[in-house]
């Protein structure tokens, strides 16, 4: 018989649940109300929604535990609670994108939000641990919720993408899974800081099993992350969701992944084995650079947006590969200010959508429809300038200030090379967001019809909207207390 | 007077935004009282500027992002003091001759904002807000060339925006740089200019940062081969946008040289003298050639302003306080001269539809004003004496003569050729019989055009004859520059060169 074992609940430290309990209950919840009336509004769910995640949000902002929780699978330290506060913040204003001015069938399901609820669930999970599996669990939440919102937008378009993103999430599961079982195989343990140990005390013996793992890691990271050569999903699914949803995709799920890219690869930073560096770098630099040419020929706005979002995932992950202290505060302030941007954009995107493809037979945002936006929509047209401005790293506005900082951190950290790389990236990428501009601003409008712009606009999309380019704009004043508490989560953290 | 040069920067802001709020139809007088207002803020600061000290004045600072020693810190020098004046000054005088009406309100809007990167940049004192400033100003003026010039209108204003943006992004790496230099130096992080240029650096980094800062900066100006953009970007333009760009934008890179090349990297600037002088050489010849077979009249106008930006990067190479005031000047004078040459040319494309000079002809007799003061704003672009263009012209070619004068004397023959081009211009242009029947009877320059001109013409004769006001705080504020130069270089042979070209022979 088994020797029972004897646990005090004290060293469960289950208040570092808690977040995540708080918006599985709510799920629970949504379903629960559901089923009783069906009478309930979008906008109900929708605020229920915003409301867990701000519960959720009081709890990780509240948090004051030790930093293992539930069995030591539970880690929560600084950069776990920041990026929390980061999914959940970026979270909330991208529900209330559900109450646009037009009716999608699936923002009348309640299951949306609960799957949405979910879904961040999965993201807190992936953040809060180094517990290989349970990362393997919380990635897997998190996308099959995904896949699943993707596809209830019920077009052709959105079934292919979620489709897509199924089958290659898929195999980006199965590399994860084969580097797990590698690493547990080198070390007996599924526990990052505890390969790390044991690969240290061995000292990254034998090389060519830390490789395997490494690169199979890799490979699951880059998908998620959509690093080149495993971009190429991005812009078919991003066209194939909404914005709004595409705009989260863009976000969210990627700050969950370098979370974990940033626990996996600081430990093996540590061993100065050359050709990891070496392979890292080389991700980076196509990641940006081929990201930002691909970028230069699309010819929808939304197309554009995603493999901008690629360029801008290697832009940040050069952070992990320079590794100091500074470069991953970087990170998350890059992160942060692109979500502000971010946000800015899609909404507009989904603000601007029309039933029918108006403008293109193929795509439903080509760069024509902005055309001579300025004339009929002035504000409009100034709000997504500024917007594009940010993105692409011009002064004042939000990136730029990320950009600064993780330039400035690849200087200090001797990557010269690394940061003209950089600097060049964002001269290119000023290419394909101005063409927008030119549109916008610099063309005639093809009719002077604004209702075929705005049948999705509604009050709360302006609000957000307008909340983004105040940020946007203001952004010189908000980055230095934004650094503060970043510097003072990732510091606690030792990264 | 405390927080002048902030209310001198943020009110074209704040007027910009408030004048969305203006009705279209009184939008263009809104934009000429805000400019002047704007204007006569900056006599102000002239009038209390004291002429007797070679330092910043007015300097305000606040910290902005403290933990990466980012401030919002602003003043003002003698080197500075003008280049802003200018600025404010050739945007009123671009507002009154304006006649755009379509779009008008979003048009002046723009320049409202370009107006605030163009006095921000003169201002800023510390570096990366000299960095918001100058890559902010790439904004407005995206719009006003893309939006209101003619047909190949947006190409022009992506090349210009891409040229000049792509230029920059190197001189951010420089900056940044600089700044972790700065601080592995003193343990301090600091991009204020003036700690910057305390700072001895060894020759080496300056080589490369110099190169970084240097790059930015001659795309801007345009220096040869980086040029390209600028007649384009003048043949496209409206001529609110030519005014401007010509008048002040281009400004921008040589007053960069002045304030950051030379203080920072004392060593480095001496070891490329040679190099850089003889690019501007060619700059001022080979432009001045191009300017001599142009067809088109604003063309000229364009090349003739490399040529001219040529001279004053010679100029300011010169490394002495004659050289070098003597360039802060003519950027000025070409400032105002350019300006207005483009104004005019302005004039009679709104009256002929075209810039072909080979549709002119005998225009003096039809529009015997237009003729006048198109006359004298082509002498003072020549450099005739006792206009405003001689003077500076005189002093940085002078400064250079100390470096080496054979190629003082080939900088020299630029100036002949200048008015070689420009005096074909004028007669084929204005003398001769009316060949071409549309030019009889055209109606000669009036209200608006002449309330903007004449101002022109007047500074044009006051400070040719005069310009000891504009030259005084000036040279004091080089002479202290010039000193630090000598004190910081690194190399001796920096410090004997410095002394050389600073000594008059036979004397002090």
């Amino acid at each position: 018989m088994l020797e029972p074992i004897l646990i005090s609940f004290e060293s469960l430290n289950i208040t570092s649940l808690l977040p995540m309990a708080i918006l599985v209950f709510g799920a629970l919840s949504i379903i629960c109300i559901d089923l009783m009336t069906k009478a309930l509004s979008r906008s109900f769910y929708t605020i229920l929604t915003v409301l867990f995640i701000t519960l959720s949000l009081g709890a990780v902002l509240g948090y004051h535990g030790g930093n293992r929780g539930f069995f030591d699978v539970v880690l929560v330290d600084g950069i776990a609670l920041l990026s929390q506060i980061i999914i959940l913040v970026t979270s909330a204003f991208y529900v209330p994108l559900a109450l646009g001015g037009r009716r999608f069938q699936e923002f009348a399901m309640a299951e949306f939000y609960a799957l949405f609820l979910f879904m961040i669930v999965g993201f807190q999970f992936m953040v809060a641990t180094d517990n290989l599996i349970l990362i393997f669990i919380g990635l897997e939440t998190a996308s099959l919720a995904l896949y699943t919102m993707i596809a209830m937008h019920n077009r052709k378009k959105a079934s292919e993408a979620a489709l897509k993103y199924f089958t290659m999430g898929a195999l980006a599961a199965g590399f994860y899974t084969m580097s797990a079982l590698i690493f547990y195989t080198l070390t007996g343990s599924v526990e990052i800081h505890q390969i790390a140990e044991i690969l240290q005390s061995k000292g990254f013996e034998p090389i060519i099993g830390v490789l395997a793992g490494t690169v199979f890691m890799l490979g699951a990271l880059g998908f998620k992350l959509s690093m080149v050569p495993f971009h190429t999903w991005t812009p078919d699914v991003y066209e194939g969701s909404s914005s709004a949803l595409a705009g989260y995709m863009s976000i969210v799920p990627k700050i969950a992944g370098f979370v974990v890219a940033l626990r996996f690869f600081d430990m093996l930073m540590d061993s100065n084995i050359v050709w990891l560096d070496n392979i890292l770098y080389i991700a980076v630099v196509l990641t940006m650079t081929l990201g930002n040419i691909i970028a230069l020929v699309q010819e929808d706005v939304k197309r554009m947006l995603a493999f901008s979002s690629i360029a801008h995932s290697g832009f940040v992950l050069s952070a992990i590969l320079i590794g100091s202290t500074e470069a991953h505060a970087g990170l998350f302030l890059y992160w942060v200010l692109f979500m502000l941007a971010n946000l800015g954009a899609f909404t507009m995107l989904w603000a601007t959508r029309h039933r029918k493809n108006l403008w293109d037979g193929r795509f439903q945002h080509p760069f024509v429809k902005f055309s001579g936006m300025i004339k009929i929509m002035p504000a409009n047209a100034v709000i997504m300038g500024i917007f594009m401005f940010a993105l692409a790293g011009m002064p004042p506005f939000s990136v730029f200030w990320g950009k600064l900082y993780l330039v400035s951190a690849a200087v200090n950290n001797g990557f010269i090379c690394l940061a003209i790389i950089m600097a060049l990236n964002s001269a290119i990428a000023v290419y394909y967001y101005m063409k927008l501009m030119v549109y916008m601003f610099l063309k005639e409008p093809l009719s002077n019809d604004e209702r075929i712009y705005t049948s999705n606009t509604s009050t709360t999309l302006k609000v957000i909207l307008a909340f983004a380019a105040f940020l946007t704009s203001t952004s010189v004043i908000i980055v230095n207390p934004l650094l503060e508490i970043i510097t003072n989560y990732v510091k606690i953290s030792g990264f | 007077m405390d927080h002048i040069l902030s209310l001198i920067i943020f009110f074209p802001l704040l007027a910009g935004i408030a004048g969305f709020l203006v009705n279209k139809d009184s939008i263009r007088v809104y934009g000429i009282v805000v400019s002047a207002l704007e204007f006569s803020l900056t006599i102000a600061l002239w009038i209390g500027f004291d002429n007797n000290i070679d330092g910043f004045q007015f300097v305000e600072h606040a910290s902005l992002i403290s933990n990466f020693g980012m401030s919002y810190s602003i003043g003002v020098d003698g080197i500075s003091l003008f280049l802003v004046i200018l600025s404010t000054f050739m945007t009123m005088i671009a507002l009154i001759g304006l006649n755009i009406e379509k779009d008008a309100k979003n048009l002046i809007i723009s320049i409202l904002y370009l107006e605030m990167t163009m006095v921000g940049v003169f201002l800023s004192l510390d570096v990366i807000l000299f960095y918001l400033f100058w890559e902010f100003s790439l904004v407005p003026m995206l719009y006003i060339i893309g939006a209101w010039g003619s047909d190949r209108r947006i190409y022009a204003a992506i090349k210009f925006f891409l040229y000049t943006f792509a230029g920059s992004v190197l001189m951010l790496v420089g900056i940044l740089y600089m700044g972790y230099f700065y601080f592995q130096q003193t343990g301090i992080w600091s991009f204020s200019i003036v700690d910057w240029q305390l700072l001895s650096m060894p020759f080496n980094l300056q080589l490369w940062l110099f190169g970084a800062f240097f790059l930015a900066f001659a795309i801007k100006v345009p220096m040869f081969p980086f040029h390209t953009w600028l007649p384009y970007a003048h043949g496209q333009a409206p001529t609110i946008g030519s005014v401007i760009l010509a008048a002040v934008l281009l400004k921008m890179g040589t007053y960069g040289m002045v304030r950051f090349l030379l203080p920072l990297f004392p060593d480095a600037t001496i070891y490329f003298l040679m190099p850089i002088a003889i690019v501007a050489i060619i700059m001022v010849i080979y432009a001045a050639m191009v300017a001599y077979a142009q067809e088109d009249m604003k063309q000229v106008i364009a090349y003739s302003s490399i040529s001219h930006m040529g001279i004053i990067i010679l100029g300011i190479f010169a490394i002495n306080a004659e050289g070098i005031t003597g360039s802060i000047f003519l950027m000025i004078s070409h400032g105002i001269v350019s300006g207005a040459l483009f104004m005019l040319v302005g004039c009679i494309y709104d009256r002929r539809h075209t810039k072909n000079m080979s549709e002119f002809g005998g225009l003096a007799i039809s529009m015997p004003t237009f003729a006048t003061i198109y006359g004298i704003m082509l002498m003072a672009s020549v450099g005739l004496p006792l206009t405003i263009g001689f003077v500076g012209e005189f002093l940085s070619l002078m400064g250079f003569y100390k470096v080496n004068w054979l190629m003082t004397l080939f900088a020299g023959t630029g100036i002949i050729l200048g008015a070689v081009y420009m005096l074909t211009l004028y007669k084929r242009s204005f003398f001769g019989e009316i060949t071409n029947e549309k030019n009889r009877g055209l109606k000669d320059l009036h209200g608006r055009e002449l309330v903007a001109l004449v101002p022109l013409v007047a500074l044009v004769a006051i400070l040719g004859i005069y310009p000891k006001p504009l030259l005084e705080p000036i040279d004091l504020s080089v002479k202290k520059m010039l000193v630090l130069m000598h004190k910081k270089a690194v190399l001796p042979d920096t410090q004997d060169f410095i002394l050389k070209v600073n000594t008059i022979k036979g004397g002090e």
